[in-house]
């Protein structure tokens, strides 16, 4: 067929490139102008080239919010993913029960994260908290405002109860697909409760399980409200994970070049690790093909 | 190996099953002689693969015993039954190797390692798949799976019960013949209890010593291919086995005389109080054309099949189908339909009639 040549067809694109041009071009290229200039005030900028990069990756404190971060995604991704594994091989397939089911797990889901963030920072409080009061009265002197490790455990267990859902509902989703006749086929083979684990609801579910860490991790990587309405990053830095740094740097003590500079290596960051990610996985796929 | 004995066995899916109608498999008493091969053959839905999963212990029945040799298992689980079961569509273990694939049942019942390399190279050879062994299953045809899970229902030598369910659905028709072969040989060399469900009367008449015919949860005949061909029990039997089905007129009997419509038909029996719907049941392969005697009809066309003819012929707004030989002539003046009184059947609300 002929190919029209009519350029008024650019008219019809063009919407969706302002849209497009302002709500992530032009914000990101600011950011990329603010991580190249250095100001002393009055809207003066002058050119500062990888300066803040340079100070960046020689500054302790981002390493330091960084290595948070690595031990903070590890940690939840290990308790989390396990656990929905668990817990979707124990709902119930079918019937009333299912559909109920399915509807309590979804709700943590559905809840806003600032709302998480206050449930749990008054639910842990040791005066009028369920959880704190709980403990406190058990005689456990836990304090997540005072010590870092009671900081950590809080974050954490607030993150597997928001976040096990999503991962249990895509493993559900995973086993939900595997047709009664292999269930059957191990019984007639004799196979054991752990084999037919390992033989056909893993593999099946193996598709599922990588976007679900894949998703699990760029969200935990991310992670702000939550842990900023509970603890503020505190005790000290114990729980100022990269995104609340990146927040205190912008925002609080308003530096804005390094900020710049951090927000792009953040954003290179988890670009490359979901690149890292997504190459094992499609390997994965085709090496099992 | 062992004889299977189905005592007084129903199943309903359903919690109360309050008529007949809601089960699945009706009131059913059977024995499955040891070393049998049976198929079980009936159109889909009519109870064949419950019958099947209630003999292997993937479902326990609403009501009945099955016994094994006499040993009442009804409530035993699959594993103490030690029965191989072959599904419709593959079922094979996607990360394992073929060779994983064909040792998993073995390798499960703590067979040594040297028995169980002994036993994938023998089934292996005769799936054909020896060149593939090494391979992951995952990938491979549907073809290639099914012979799979073919395999590794055959790996076992010690099973009470072989049974397939509509195992060749999605194999290519050369290798269907192929297989069948096989499952055919396996049956003579070990004398397995085999049970064969298909729709596909072919296969069942190919591969079975006795046919089990099932319509709506219920046995309707067994019986060897020809006395299923000859003296079908039911008319669902004359219709649902040959090619084309047995022609059904409607009929009124009395002695030796069946009247039908466009005249009567002479009867080698003599037939006495008969009630409810009666019919005439009569294959194609007897009746023949004429241009004499005989009852009146339109032939609407005729399909050539290589060996023979079928003739699609009106009798009075019924359907008649006539079998006729490739080498007579059909002339203009043939619009008589004769009917071989010796094998002509008669039924009573769908059940066949002995002969007074």
């Amino acid at each position: 067929m002929e190919k029209t040549v009519n350029h008024k067809a650019w008219f019809l694109v063009l919407p969706v490139l302002v849209l497009v041009a302002f709500s992530a071009v032009i914000p990101l290229m600011t950011v990329v102008n603010y991580s190249v200039q250095d100001t002393f005030g009055n809207n003066v900028f002058f050119w500062n080239g990888l300066g803040w990069f340079e100070d960046l990756l020689a500054s302790e404190r981002m390493w330091n919010a960084l290595g948070r971060q690595l031990v903070f995604s590890g940690t939840i991704l290990a308790i989390e993913i396990p656990l929905g594994v668990f817990v979707a091989l124990n709902m119930p397939k079918r019937g009333a029960w299912a559909s109920l089911v399915l509807v309590l797990m979804s709700l943590p889901l559905l809840i806003p994260w600032n709302v998480v963030g206050t449930i749990w920072q008054i639910f842990g409080r040791v005066d009028i908290g369920l959880l704190g009061y709980t403990l406190d009265s058990l005689g456990i002197n836990y304090n997540y405002t005072q010590n870092p490790i009671h900081a950590w455990i809080t974050v954490i267990v607030m993150d597997v109860w928001h976040w096990t859902s999503l991962v249990a509902l895509l493993a559900y989703a995973g086993l939900q697909s595997i047709p009664d006749a292999y269930y059957q086929a191990a019984k007639i083979d004799q196979a054991s409760r752990w084999k037919v684990f390992r033989y056909i609801e893993l593999p099946k579910m193996a598709g599922v399980l990588m976007i679900a860490i894949l998703l699990r991790f760029m969200d935990s990587f991310m992670i702000y409200t939550e842990p900023f309405v509970v603890t503020g990053g505190g005790p000290g830095n114990a729980t100022t994970f990269l995104s609340i740094d990146l927040v205190k740097m912008a925002l609080g003590q308003f530096d804005l070049g390094p900020a710049a500079a951090f927000s792009l290596m953040y954003f290179l960051v988890i670009l490359l690790i979901s690149w890292v990610f997504y190459t094992v996985m499609t390997n994965l796929d085709k090496r099992g093909g | 190996m062992a004889k299977i004995t189905l005592d007084n066995l129903a199943h309903s899916y359903l919690p109360r099953p309050a008529g007949p109608d809601d089960y699945a498999l009706k009131e059913l008493n059977h024995d499955w002689e040891d070393g049998g091969a049976y198929a079980l053959l009936g159109s889909s839905g009519c109870g064949k693969s419950t019958l099947l999963n209630i003999i292997s212990g993937l479902l326990v029945p609403s009501q009945g015993r099955i016994l094994f040799d006499g040993r009442d298992v009804t409530q035993a689980l699959t594993a103490e039954r030690n029965i191989a079961q072959v599904f419709q569509f593959p079922v094979v273990y996607d990360t394992m190797t073929v060779r994983d694939n064909l040792a998993f049942p073995l390798r499960n019942r703590g067979r040594p390692e040297a028995y169980v390399a002994e036993r994938v190279a023998e089934i292996a050879a005769m799936i054909g798949m020896e060149h593939m062994l090494d391979r992951k299953a995952r990938g491979l045809t549907a073809d290639a799976k099914q012979k799979i899970s073919l395999g590794r229902g055959m790996v076992r030598k010690d099973v009470n019960a072989l049974l397939f369910d509509e195992p060749l659905t999605v194999i290519d028709p050369h290798m269907k013949w192929e297989l069948r072969t096989q499952l055919k040989k396996l049956h003579h060399d070990f004398g397995h209890t085999m049970i064969y469900v298909t729709h596909d009367q072919t296969e069942a008449l190919t591969f079975a010593d006795k046919v089990v015919v099932m319509y709506d949860g219920r046995v309707v005949q067994i019986g060897t291919p020809q006395e299923l061909f000859d003296r079908p029990e039911h008319t669902f039997v004359g219709y649902f086995i040959g090619s084309p089905g047995m022609n059904l007129l409607p009929a009124e009997v009395s002695g030796r005389e069946a009247r039908v419509p466009g005249g009567t038909m002479p009867l080698l029996h003599e037939y006495r109080g008969l009630s409810g719907r009666v019919q005439v049941g009569v294959r194609p392969e007897h009746v023949r054309l004429s241009a004499g005697h005989g009852l009146p009809v339109s032939i609407r066309r005729i399909e050539d099949v290589g060996r023979h003819r079928i003739i699609r012929a009106d009798l009075m707004g019924h359907d008649l189908n006539i079998i006729a030989p490739e080498d007579q002539a059909i002339g203009a003046d043939m619009t008589r339909a004769v009917f071989d009184p010796a094998r002509v059947n008669v039924y009573a609300d769908d059940w066949r009639v002995k002969a007074a």
